[in-house]
C-alpha cells in the first residue's frame, strides 16, 4: 500500500475512531465515579442520532439546530436515566445497578423502535459533507476531516474542565473515594449528574457525527458501537479520558486498515474490538494509561 | 434425602408424563418452550444468581449448542444439499452422531469455549464479564455468518431431524434443575454463594474464587449448550440471527423476577415470563383500549418487558422468592429440627 | 517459632506504611499488635495473610516461607483471620458460614456432588458434626439454622471466629475482636480466647485498642507507630516505656 492510500486510511480511521472516542469518554467517566458500566450510554448516542434525524426530517431544522437539538435531547435522556434508574440504587449491590442499566438500554432501543418504526432511517446529509476532496491522490470528504478536529477540541475542553475547574476536580476526587468526598461537603449526586451531562452531550455529538458519516440509522445501532467504544475505553485505560480517546483512535484506525488490507475478511472487523478487549484483560488490565482504581478492599 | 423433595420430584415427573394428554398442540408447544427456557434459566441462575457474577452469556452458548447439535444430526447427504454458499468442510461432513452424543457434545463445546472466555475476565475480578459476554454473543453471530463452510452462513441450517418430544424437554429440564440443586447444596454451592456475598472474605477463608467462578460459568455454559441443541431440534431450522440478545434478556427477567439465586423462583419466573410473553403478544398488534382503536406497534411488548425489569430492580430487587427456596418457607412454617438443613 | 516477620517494609507509592519491622511469635503465645490509628497494624495483617505483597522482607510460618503466596493458599498453610467489621456471608445460615471454613478439608469432587455419590453424604455428615462441635464450644449451636446476619453483634463475632477455626489454623489473626463490646462481653471474649488457645493448641495474634483487654490476654505485645516498631515485649514493660507513652499520649492511663 502506498503512502497516499495509507494516509487516506489513517484519516478515515481517525474519523471513525473519533466517534468511538466520544462515546468511550462517557463510559470511562461514569465507570470512574460509579464503578458502573452504563450499558445505556451508547443508546444515548443512538437517541442523539435519531433526534438529529427527527429535527432535520420532520421539524425541518437546519443542521446547526439539529445538532443542538441532538445534544440537548441526549443530555436530557442522560440526566433522566441517572435520576430515575441509577440514583435510587446508589447503595444497592453492584449487580442490581448493572441489571438496571441493561433494562434502560433495552428500553431506549425499543422505545425508539416503536416510535420510529423498524425500517432503517436515512439521514439526509447536507451536500457540503459529501463533497470529494482530493489531496494529492488521497480521497477524503469534509466529514472525515472535521470530525477528528472537533473531537480533539472537545477533548481539550473536557480536560480543561476536569483539571482546571472546581467541578472537574470534584469529579476526579469522586472517582477515587466517594465517602471522603461526601464528608468534605461535596454533593456527590450533583457531581454525578454533571458527569452524565458531559458524557451524554459527547455521545449526542457522536450520534450526529455518525448520522453524517454513516447515514443509515436503526434503533439497535448503538449496541455494536457501544461494545466497541467500551473496548476502546478499556484499551486506553478505564478511568482515563485521554485513554478513552487514544483507545478510540487506535480501534478506529485498526478497523479501517484491517478491512483495507484484508477485504475478504471484512466481515470479521467487528471482532477486532473484542480481541483488543480480551488481550488487554490478559496482559495489561489497566490499559494504556494504566490507571489503577484498586484501593484496599481488606 | 428430604421427604418433601421426593414428593415434588415425583409430581414433576408425573406432570411431564401426562402433559401430552393434558394440553392440546398449542399448549404442548408452549410447554416445550417453558421446559427449554427452564433449562436455560436454571443454568443462567448459577453464574448470575448463585455466584453473583453478572454475565450476559446465554445467547452465545445457546447458539453454539444449536449449531453443534444441528451439524451432528444432519446426515452427510443432507449437508451436501443444504450448504449453498460453500462446500461443507470435511470435518463437518464427517460429523455425525445420534441424539444424546450430539447434545452432550453441544454442552462440552460450550463449556470449553466458556472456560477460555471467562478465565481472562475472572483473573481481573469480573467487572467486565457482562460486556465480554455481551460482545461474545455478537462475535458468535459474526462467526456464524462468516464461516459458510461450517455454518452455511446467513442461510443457516434447516431440515434438522425432529427427534425429540415433550418427554425429552421435560425430562432434561428436571435433570437440569436436579443438577443445579445438587450443586447448590454442596460445598461448591456454598463457595459460590460466599463469592457472591463477599468475594474478599471468601478468599480470606481459603476459597479459590477464580476457580469457583470459572466452574460456575462453565457449568452454566454446558446446560445452555444442551438447551441450544434441544432448541435446534425443536425449531428444525436455525440461523445466525435467531440467537439475539433478546433471548438473554428474557432469561435475565426470569431469574430477576423469580429471585436471583432461588431455584424455586426460577421455575416460577419461567412460567410467568414465557406464559406471560404469549399472553402479552397482543401488545404488538392493534388494540382496543376502552373503545379506542390503536394501530399495531410491533415492539411494544419489548418496551413493556424492559419497564418491568427496571421496576423490579427499583422496587422489588429480591424478586418473588428472594434467595429462598420453597423448602425454606415451608420449613419455617412447620419448624423442623436441626437435622433438616436445606436452606 | 510459629510466625517470623523478617524486615518487612511496605510502601504504597510514596507512603511508607511499614518500615523495616521484624518480630517473632512463639507457638501458643497470645500476641498483641497495638499502636495508634494508622500505625500500620492492619497493613501488617494483610501482608501476613497474603492480601498485600510486602515491598521487601519475608514472612515465615512454622519455618516455611509464605511471603508471596496467594491469600487463599495461605489459609491452607494454617493462617486464618477475622475482620474488624465482621464479614460474614449475609445470605447464609450460621452453620453454612462455618461449613465454608471446613470446605478445604471436605473431600469430594464436583461430579461426586452432582451425582450424589456416597462420599458426598459421608463427608457432609462428618463435617456437620465437626461444625456442631465448634458451635457448641462457642455456645452458638442454637443459632445453627439462623441467618448469620440476624444474630447479635457479639454472637456474630463468635460465628466469625468459629468460621476461622474451621479452617484448622495454626495461627489465628483477630482484627479488633473486642471492638464494640462492653466490659462484660470483653471479659468473656478473653476467657474464650484462652480456652480456644488451649483446646485447639493454636497461636493467636490480635490487633486491639482496648488496653485492659490486651493487658489481660496478651503474653507479649508489639507497639507500632508510623510503621516502625517502637517496643516489643511484655505489656507491663510497654506501659512504662517512654516511646510508647509518647506515641499514645497518655492512652495508657486507662489500662
Amino acid at each position: 500500500m502506498d503512502f497516499i492510500t495509507l494516509l487516506q486510511q489513517l484519516v478515515n480511521g481517525i474519523s471513525l475512531g473519533s466517534m468511538y472516542a466520544l462515546i468511550a469518554i462517557g463510559y470511562t467517566m461514569v465507570y470512574g465515579v460509579l464503578r458502573l458500566i452504563n450499558f445505556a450510554h451508547a443508546d444515548i448516542m443512538m437517541v442523539g442520532a435519531f433526534a438529529a434525524y427527527y429535527a432535520a426530517d420532520s421539524l425541518g431544522f437546519s443542521l446547526s439546530f439539529a445538532f443542538l437539538f441532538a445534544v440537548v435531547v441526549s443530555v436530557i435522556v442522560g440526566i433522566l436515566t441517572d435520576k430515575i434508574a441509577y440514583k435510587p440504587l446508589r447503595q444497592a449491590p453492584r449487580i442490581s445497578l448493572l441489571i438496571t442499566a441493561i433494562g434502560v438500554s433495552f428500553f431506549l432501543e425499543n422505545l425508539v423502535n416503536v416510535t420510529f418504526g423498524g425500517t432503517p432511517k436515512s439521514f439526509s446529509v447536507p451536500e457540503f459533507f459529501e463533497q470529494i476532496i482530493n489531496i494529492k491522490g488521497a480521497i477524503l470528504t469534509p466529514t472525515v476531516i472535521i470530525v477528528p478536529i472537533i473531537t480533539i477540541l472537545l477533548l481539550l475542553v473536557l480536560l480543561f474542565i476536569l483539571f482546571k475547574t472546581k467541578y472537574g476536580i470534584a469529579i476526579r476526587a469522586l472517582a477515587f473515594d466517594v465517602k471522603t468526598v461526601s464528608l468534605m461537603g461535596v454533593d456527590s449526586n450533583k457531581i454525578i449528574m454533571i458527569v452524565f451531562i458531559l458524557g451524554s452531550s459527547l455521545a449526542g455529538v457522536s450520534g450526529l457525527f455518525w448520522a453524517i458519516s454513516y447515514p443509515i440509522l436503526t434503533p439497535y445501532m448503538g449496541v455494536m458501537i457501544g461494545l466497541k467504544a467500551f473496548a476502546a475505553a478499556v484499551l486506553g485505560g478505564i478511568g482515563s479520558v485521554t485513554g478513552a480517546v487514544l483507545g478510540g483512535f487506535i480501534l478506529g484506525f485498526t478497523e479501517v486498515v484491517f478491512v483495507a488490507f484484508y477485504p475478504e475478511m471484512g466481515g470479521y472487523k467487528d471482532a477486532i474490538a473484542f480481541v483488543f478487549l480480551i488481550f488487554v484483560l490478559l496482559f495489561k488490565p489497566t490499559g494504556i494509561m494504566g490507571i489503577n482504581f484498586e484501593k484496599s478492599r481488606f | 434425602m428430604n421427604k418433601n423433595f421426593i414428593i415434588y420430584l415425583t409430581l414433576a415427573i408425573l406432570f411431564v408424563l401426562i402433559s401430552p394428554y393434558l394440553f392440546d398442540d398449542y399448549g404442548v408447544r408452549i410447554l416445550n418452550n417453558i421446559f427449554i427456557f427452564l433449562i436455560l434459566a436454571a443454568s443462567y441462575n448459577l453464574i448470575n444468581g448463585v455466584t453473583g457474577q453478572f454475565s450476559l452469556e446465554p445467547n452465545g452458548f445457546v447458539a453454539i449448542g444449536a449449531y453443534v447439535t444441528a451439524l451432528c444430526l444432519l446426515s452427510e447427504d443432507l449437508k451436501w444439499d443444504l450448504f449453498q454458499l460453500e462446500d461443507p468442510a470435511p470435518w463437518v461432513l464427517a460429523l455425525n452422531t445420534s441424539l444424546v452424543p450430539a447434545l452432550l457434545l453441544s454442552g462440552v463445546v460450550a463449556t470449553i469455549v466458556a472456560v477460555f472466555l471467562a478465565a481472562p475476565v475472572f483473573r481481573v475480578r469480573g467487572d467486565y464479564l457482562a460486556i465480554v459476554t455481551l460482545g461474545f454473543g455478537f462475535i458468535i453471530k459474526v462467526f456464524a455468518i462468516n464461516s459458510p463452510e461450517i455454518t452455511n452462513g446467513s442461510i443457516g441450517l434447516n431440515e434438522i431431524p425432529s427427534l425429540i418430544n415433550i418427554y425429552w424437554t421435560g425430562g432434561i429440564a428436571i435433570i437440569t434443575v436436579l443438577v443445579m440443586l445438587n450443586i447448590v447444596y454442596s460445598k461448591y454451592g456454598r463457595a459460590m454463594k460466599a463469592v457472591r456475598d463477599d468475594e474478599d472474605a471468601a478468599s480470606a477463608i481459603g476459597i479459590n474464587t477464580f476457580k469457583i467462578k470459572t466452574m460456575a460459568f462453565g457449568t452454566s455454559a454446558f446446560f445452555e449448550g444442551v438447551g441450544g441443541g434441544l432448541l435446534a431440534i425443536l425449531l428444525t431450522t436455525i440461523s445466525p440471527d435467531l440467537f439475539t440478545f433478546f433471548l438473554t434478556f428474557q432469561l435475565l427477567i426470569i431469574i430477576v423476577l423469580g429471585g436471583l439465586g432461588s431455584m424455586t423462583g426460577t421455575i416460577i419466573g419461567t412460567v410467568l415470563v414465557i406464559g406471560g410473553s404469549e399472553w402479552l403478544r397482543f401488545l404488538d398488534g392493534p388494540m382496543n383500549i376502552f373503545g379506542i382503536q390503536t394501530e399495531a406497534h410491533p415492539g411494544l411488548r419489548m418496551v413493556i418487558f424492559s419497564v418491568i425489569l427496571i421496576l423490579v430492580m427499583l422496587f422489588a430487587r429480591e424478586g418473588i422468592m428472594g434467595k429462598k427456596e420453597l423448602s425454606t418457607i415451608l420449613r419455617k412454617k412447620f419448624k423442623k429440627g436441626k437435622d433438616d438443613v436445606r436452606d | 517459632m510459629m510466625l517470623e516477620i523478617r524486615n518487612i517494609t511496605k510502601k504504597f507509592g510514596g507512603i511508607v506504611a511499614i518500615n523495616d519491622t521484624s518480630f517473632n511469635i512463639n507457638k501458643n503465645e497470645i500476641f498483641g499488635l497495638i499502636g495508634p490509628n494508622g500505625a500500620g497494624k492492619t497493613t501488617m495483617f494483610n501482608i501476613i495473610t497474603g492480601n498485600y505483597k510486602p515491598t521487601s522482607g519475608k514472612v515465615f510460618l512454622d519455618g516455611k516461607d509464605i511471603t508471596n503466596k496467594k491469600n487463599y493458599k495461605i489459609v491452607r498453610e494454617g493462617i486464618a483471620r477475622t475482620f474488624q467489621n465482621i464479614r460474614l456471608f449475609s445470605s447464609m445460615s450460621v452453620l453454612d458460614n462455618i461449613l465454608i471454613g471446613f470446605d478445604n478439608s471436605i473431600k469430594y469432587t464436583y461430579l461426586e456432588s452432582i451425582f450424589r455419590f456416597p462420599r458426598y453424604f459421608s463427608q457432609e455428615k462428618k463435617t456437620k458434626e465437626k461444625a456442631y462441635e465448634i458451635m457448641e464450644f462457642l455456645g452458638i449451636e442454637k443459632f445453627a439454622n439462623e441467618l448469620a446476619s440476624s444474630l447479635s453483634y457479639g454472637n456474630q463475632r463468635k460465628v466469625e471466629i468459629a468460621r476461622a477455626m474451621a479452617t484448622n489454623p495454626k495461627i489465628l489473626l483477630l482484627d479488633e475482636p473486642a471492638a464494640g463490646m462492653n466490659p462484660n462481653e470483653t471479659k468473656q471474649l478473653a476467657h474464650l480466647l484462652f480456652d480456644i488457645r488451649d483446646k485447639f493448641d493454636i497461636t493467636i495474634l490480635l490487633i486491639e485498642h482496648d488496653m485492659k483487654f490486651v493487658n489481660h490476654l496478651c503474653d507479649k505485645v508489639l507497639v507500632l507507630d508510623y510503621g516502625k516498631t517502637i517496643f516489643e515485649g511484655k505489656i507491663e514493660d510497654a506501659i512504662q516505656d517512654e516511646e510508647v507513652i509518647k506515641a499514645y499520649l497518655g492512652d495508657f492511663k486507662h489500662a
